[in-house]
């Protein structure tokens, strides 16, 4: 027990929060990236573009059919076969940004869907053009829907970067793992702490999530 | 891409294996920690719930690679060594089950109260109404949701790789390292990936649509 409370050093505690602070980091940037991407995508899947729609939902279902540590390595060591290449923090945000957008894509064409139908002919028979009344009118209304569904995937992420350690992202799990591995007896402590810091992230972010679904709806 | 197949077909098959059965295990175990969760949110019984409300909470809020490395880390230093598939497979089924409990307990609510009243009023148990009547009705709205969540767990087994559990991904991360080819390696690797995720996903998709018009 004395062990325990040894290895909170403040050196080790901002060790652990600079690491959280890259998970962070990687988190909000690939999330702002792909609903940026995921939402054109998610368009495209709505409005049924011939061809495109079909060959764009066949690569969505193929990029969430892969684990996500597949997609982590191949950016950061098969990309630099073609002659792509990015440093560890883009290579991870690059690789969370490719899975999330195929999973908002989804996320955003289910809440445009959810808009009921006479709101789109409503908005046209006002004789608003079809991109005038879908910014104007569907997406306001869809984007409130999936504003839970955002949070989530946004929880997957927090959670899902842990795996760019296999990178050596300094993320919060490798900096916990750099300190236990320099002492046994930090081991135990800095799983704890590094447990509880996702935990808590996490859990606030689920509980706004809830609170968000019931005042929107 | 084809020479690697060729030249490494038994280290591949190894790996397929193993991300199977790792997967399959996790699925038999999960699913069954999963219902009995499902069960003690529902079961009115408070204390029951408070500690299913607890786990789910817990496991949903942090990362699985966490709860791999614990037992993998931490838990051999108290005398309990345990091998990578292990561990992995042990993170895989512990962090699964709060998953499978959510989609459980939703489909087993999306039964109307009035079943189980009318089951207990002929004389059932609470546990007899359970298995014989909401149950059965709840299984064909998880069936889409938990085929789901084995895909996510096929995909997920590839944590192994981290804790030297010598799976498919893990063997690939070898070939890649052996034959400078990384590009192809990992290529191939999702394909293996997508011949065994892929073709699941879609039957879920239909059968969601063709249970929900029933």
């Amino acid at each position: 027990m004395e062990h325990f409370i040894d290895a909170y050093t403040w050196i080790n505690i901002r060790f652990l929060l600079a690491g959280l602070l890259v998970t962070l980091q990687v988190s909000v940037l690939a999330i702002i990236f792909s609903f940026i991407i995921g939402g054109i995508l998610g368009i495209i899947r709505y409005v049924k573009i011939p061809v495109l729609s079909s060959v764009i939902g066949f690569l969505i279902d193929v990029i969430r059919n892969l684990p996500l540590i597949l997609i982590i390595f191949f950016t950061y060591f098969g990309l630099p076969n073609i002659g792509i290449r990015f440093n560890i923090f883009w290579s991870a945000v690059a690789a969370m940004t490719v899975f999330q957008s195929a999973m908002l894509a989804e996320v955003i064409r289910g809440g445009i869907v959810a808009v009921p139908k006479g709101q789109m002919e409503a908005a046209r028979s006002t004789g608003l053009t079809y991109i005038q009344a879908m910014r104007l009118i569907i997406l306001p209304q869809a984007l409130k829907k999936m504003i839970p569904a955002i949070v989530a995937q946004f929880i997957s992420l927090v959670k899902d970067t842990s795996l760019a350690t296999v990178i050596v992202l300094p993320d919060l799990t490798y900096s916990a793992r750099i300190i236990y591995s320099q002492d046994s007896n930090a081991v135990l402590p800095m799983f704890f702490m590094m447990t509880l810091l996702y935990f808590l992230i996490c859990f606030c972010l689920s509980r706004l999530s809830i609170s968000l679904d019931h005042r929107l709806s | 891409m084809f020479q690697i197949l060729n030249d490494y077909s038994s280290q591949l098959f190894e790996g397929f294996q193993i991300t199977l059965l790792s997967s399959l295990i996790a699925l038999v175990f999960s699913l069954i920690l999963g219902v009995l969760l499902a069960i003690f949110q529902i079961s009115g019984k408070k204390s029951l719930a408070i500690i299913a409300n607890i786990y789910v909470e817990f496991f949903r809020n942090i990362p699985l690679l966490v709860v791999a490395m614990f037992f993998y880390v931490v838990v051999p230093l108290y005398g309990l060594p345990l091998s990578g598939f292990v561990s992995g497979t042990l993170g895989l089924i512990l962090y699964t089950a709060a998953f499978i409990a959510d989609t459980v307990r939703t489909g087993i609510l999306a039964v109307p109260n009035g079943q189980m009243e009318a089951a207990r009023s002929t004389g059932l148990t609470f546990i007899e109404a359970m298995r014989h009547v909401v149950l059965p009705q709840a299984f064909k709205i998880v069936i889409p949701p938990l085929g789901n969540q084995f895909i996510s767990l096929i995909k997920n087994s590839s944590i192994l790789a981290l804790v030297a559990g010598f799976d498919l991904m893990y063997q690939g991360d070898i070939i890649a390292s052996e034959t400078f080819n990384v590009f192809d390696t990992y290529l191939l690797i999702g394909l293996i990936y997508l011949v065994l995720t892929l073709p699941m996903s879609y039957l879920m998709r239909y059968l969601e649509k063709r249970w929900a018009t029933n």
